[in-house]
């Protein structure tokens, strides 16, 4: 195998897991620490810095950082992560000072369809460099669908009025209950770039199922109920619901419910219950709050009496999967299911629509009805000026991917405007720092502590449910967050491996409490994956190998079960190993916008 | 500095037929010097008893005075251990013995504790046949006050200060030989594909088992000019490649032949020494005594199982002690009567 070249900031980047899952790769462990110390200001800089809204994703994040978490895999639970980014926003001092100011004007003007995540990253991370920001919205507040599609009861509208604030504070010019209608009149008004980040704005419907039409006044689409009951539109509802859908939009629809007078409030969804696209404590949230989730059941009919909505019927099935990984749902024969109802609420789905695109611009789309995008790295469309992200790139997504196409379109849109290409990429911010304190100290907690996953406190049910704008989820005391934070195995402490200070005593490899290095003839990948002390079979996973030592044998780490402990630079003689702490934060249009020692 | 190892292990660590794994048998974090070759000695022997599925409460750690003695404290940390007087470890081991000799027997000794203040009950051991595994970590110098020139220091091998060993030191591999042990190995704490593979061939052995390993004094010893550093051990190395294969195993690899030589112990366990020279043969001390003789004459440092007796009669045996350990037995063995006495009488007259 080819000697591993660190200096290339991915190599360490991957080893930090849950940064790497990150879609805006937020450096986790780095805040953690902060925590742990106390920093709570500190570290919801960090996090502003990288993704906007700590306080939004502290309580609303898919979490792709926590499944990927180390602890996961030498352990049974991850860090919680989510939640201890919650700690840092609920309990930081005021952080205003701290945010960067619009910059001097520099002349050019965008224009930003969509006050949602998307936007007001490409806002944030662009006012800073005196572009001129103007943002538009059919609502009558900011934040998209983080407003209109997220239960109070999850997120507080003071925490979410209070991020975006920050952002609209930096100078940005808001049309708000102004729906644009038309791409090619906003074309015309001279903007030097648009960002569209519009979302994906269309539930889908079920338009063939019988009944559909003569129920309609008890059928509602998820997403727009939810906006209406976020909006104080739509405030009640039938005492007997039927959700349809296995997402999270589902999860959200049938928890409102609940508290708009819903008493008996049913998930029904095709897919078995493990293959629901449902965050696992999303639905564990509805069943706490005594909401069935009915699997298997494909809808058939909408059942209707004297002109009015009764129930539902249902096929039942059960999954077959095939050995090419495609799922069948196959009917077990039984007979239809009659499930009575006074309302129902479809989430099965969401679209992208772009009405108000005309042809004639020049924005082309695909077949999925997407715009066609330069990559995942521009966000360009085919026309130039014009520029994707958030759900309206690449379809319905999460916050977080949101803000990470909002860092990489600004990044696109600011080198567009000085006339540079924006397919080449500015690097983004790396360092590297010794850990070393004395001899045998490290400036991190090195040692793992064996806390289990902190369980985070409930509101009371009953009260929970008799208004909904009630948080849930109380949040980590700051005993229990110091405990969780101390879980956090440290992954961006680096094992830096130089191989021309290595005397080949064996002490690292002898010390390592998770068998991790092997002093081994080298090989090709596969052969060195099974010839260590313990065979790599995480192949998501890297080998870090050495250049050829002394002996002609190479030193070979597997990533994958690394505690980051420190043991092995700690009882290496001649400091071959060094812990060496990664800072990794990606290339952003303004590179800096906090400080944080 | 970290005084406890943390608590997670690899999640998919072998297990050995006890169900075991190698974590099991670890010790205490070690105490000792960053890059000491005695740690290194520490894993092997952790790594052998693993391997050969012994069960860590039937084994006994003894030591004496010293770095390497210290080490017991470093493995095995669920076996029973005796940490005895300086040099007095022999005789704590030959009572042990004798008093349980069911249990599996890992003395750990150094230079000065075997070959200076130890030497009088060493060679009694090994004139005795103790059932038991001796290892001297051999590092040439006294670690633990500071780096001196210990009795198996080389002649002419710098101290850390300068000054050149003026004395022939003592072979200890060699002087075992000499003595009649009946299983002589030497071997190099960096060479744990050699080490390993004879710890376990020695615990196999039934008799006095002595392996002299070069352990560098990483802080002592370490420096251009010290015979004993990693570099210098690295550089006159000539190892004899071996291989163990307990007897409940079968044997897996094929060797060419001529390339290899096959050893059985009492217990029906294989010993298999690669790449031996053709005239090599582990049963003749006269030959094992001159290959030594001539290595040292060539700058070379000759590793290896250097000589095996398979059928060697233990002090037990020779004594013809009761077959079981002394805790075993009753009232009724130990005291079996008048009757008992009289017939001995009897045979007397």
């Amino acid at each position: 195998m080819k000697q591993t070249d660190v200096a290339n900031p991915e190599y360490f980047h991957k080893v930090v897991d849950c940064q790497y899952a990150c879609p805006a790769h937020t450096p986790v462990p780095a805040y953690i620490r902060l925590i742990a110390q106390k920093r709570y200001t500190d570290a919801y800089l960090i996090n502003w810095e990288s993704n906007v809204f700590p306080g939004v994703l502290g309580r609303t994040c898919d979490r792709p950082c926590e499944p990927a978490c180390r602890r996961g895999r030498v352990e049974e639970e991850p860090v919680a992560i989510c939640r201890l980014k919650r700690v840092a926003a609920d309990h930081k001092d005021d952080v205003a000072k701290h945010l960067p100011k619009a910059g001097p004007p520099n002349g050019k003007k965008i224009a930003l369809v969509g006050a949602g995540p998307a936007s007001l990253t490409v806002a944030r991370d662009l006012a800073p460099l005196g572009y001129e920001l103007h943002i538009y919205d059919a609502q009558a507040k900011g934040g998209g669908f983080m407003r209109s599609q997220i239960p109070s009861f999850r997120l507080p509208e003071t925490v979410l009025d209070e991020e975006i604030g920050y952002v609209l504070d930096m100078g940005v010019t808001t049309f708000f209950d102004t729906y644009v209608d038309s791409m090619a009149a906003l074309l015309n008004k001279g903007y030097d770039a648009i960002f569209v980040g519009s979302g994906a704005p269309r539930g889908r419907d079920l338009p063939k199922l019988p009944g559909r039409k003569e129920a309609d006044a008890n059928i509602h689409i998820g997403i727009n109920w939810l906006a209406n009951v976020a909006f104080e539109h739509t405030k009640e509802i039938g005492k007997r619901v039927i959700v349809l859908g296995g997402g999270n939009t589902a999860m959200d629809c049938c928890r409102t419910s609940r508290r708009l007078g819903g008493e008996d409030v049913k998930v029904i969804v095709r897919s078995p219950f493990a293959d629901m696209k449902a965050s696992p404590w999303e639905k564990e949230d509805a069943l706490h709050e005594g909401i069935p989730i009915l699997d298997n059941h494909v809808p058939r009919e909408f059942v209707v009496e004297k002109g009015k909505l009764v129930g539902m019927t249902f096929d039942k099935v059960a999954a077959v999967y095939h050995d090419d990984g495609r799922r069948e749902l196959v009917s077990t024969g039984a007979d239809p299911e009659f499930v009575p109802c006074d309302d129902v609420l479809i989430a099965i789905g969401q679209e992208n629509a772009f009405p108000w695109i005309e042809k004639d611009t020049g924005i082309r789309f695909t077949g999925w009805g997407t715009p066609i995008i330069n990559d995942d790295e521009t966000f360009q469309s085919t026309r130039k000026e014009v520029f994707f992200g958030g759900d309206s790139a690449f379809g319905p997504s999460n916050i977080i991917t949101a803000v990470a196409h909002g860092h990489k379109a600004a990044v696109s849109i600011d080198l567009y405007c000085q006339g540079k290409d924006p397919a080449v990429r500015p690097p983004p911010y790396v360092n590297l720092v010794s850990q070393k304190m004395g001899i045998h100290e490290w400036s991190y907690d090195s040692i793992p502590t064996v806390d289990e996953r902190e369980i985070v406190p409930l509101e009371d049910l009953k009260k929970a449910l008799n208004d909904r704008k009630v948080e849930v989820e109380l949040g980590f005391d700051l005993d229990a967050a110091f405990v969780e934070a101390e879980r956090c195995l440290n992954c961006d402490a680096q094992t830096v491996f130089t191989d021309v200070n290595c005397i080949e005593c064996d002490a690292c490899s002898d010390i390592c409490p998770t068998n991790c290095i092997t002093f081994i003839a080298n090989a090709p990948e596969e052969e060195l994956r099974q010839n260590i002390l313990v065979p790599a079979e995480n192949m998501e996973q890297d080998l870090y190998v050495s250049g050829t030592l002394p002996t002609g044998r190479v030193m070979v780490k597997d990533e994958d079960v690394c505690l980051h402990c420190g043991l092995c630079a700690e009882r290496c003689p001649t400091a071959a190993w060094d812990m060496q702490m990664f800072f990794y934060n990606v290339t952003k249009a303004t590179p800096n916008l906090v400080d944080v020692r | 500095m970290s005084y406890a190892k943390p608590n997670f292990r690899h999640p998919r660590l072998p297990k050995n037929a006890l169900g075991y794994t190698v974590s099991d048998y670890d010790g205490a974090i070690s105490t000792l010097c960053a890059g000491c070759g005695h740690d290194s000695i520490s894993a092997a022997i952790r790594n052998a008893c693993f391997l050969s599925s012994i069960q860590p409460h039937r084994i006994a750690k003894l030591s004496g005075i010293g770095c390497s003695s210290k080490t017991p404290t470093y493995f095995l940390g669920k076996s029973h251990g005796f940490n005895s007087v300086h040099g007095r470890m022999p005789s704590v081991a030959t009572g042990a013995s004798v008093a349980n000799r069911d249990l599996t027997y890992i003395g750990i000794s150094g230079d000065g504790d075997t070959a200076s203040i130890g030497m009088g009950q060493f060679v009694h051991l090994i004139r005795r046949n103790v059932n038991m595994t001796y290892i001297v970590a051999n590092n040439g110098c006294y670690g633990l006050t500071k780096g001196q020139d210990s009795a198996t220091a080389d002649l002419g091998s710098l101290s850390k200060y300068g000054a050149a060993n003026q004395f022939e030191g003592i072979d200890l591999a060699s002087l075992a030989l000499l003595q009649g042990a009946s299983f002589v190995g030497r071997s190099f704490s960096g060479d744990k594909e050699q080490l390993e593979p004879m710890i376990r061939a020695a615990i196999a052995h039934k008799g006095f088992a002595f392996i002299d390993v070069v352990s560098p004094c990483v802080t002592f010893a370490n420096h251009v000019g010290s015979t004993k550093s990693y570099s210098a051990t690295r550089t006159q190395l000539d190892a004899m490649p071996l291989d163990f294969v307990p007897m409940r195993e079968e044997i897996r690899t094929q060797f060419d032949a001529g390339t290899s030589q096959a050893v059985t112990l009492h217990d029906g366990s294989v010993i298999h020494l690669h790449k031996a020279r053709d005239d090599y043969r582990t049963d003749d001390r006269m030959a094992a005594l001159a290959s030594l003789q001539e290595s040292k004459e060539n700058a070379k440092f000759l590793t290896g199982l250097l000589y095996l007796d398979p059928n060697s009669q233990d002090l037990n045996q020779t004594l013809n002690l009761a077959s079981r350990p002394l805790n075993d037995l009753g009232k009724v063995e130990l005291c079996p009567g008048s009757r008992v006495l009289n017939s001995i009488n009897e045979g007397l007259r």
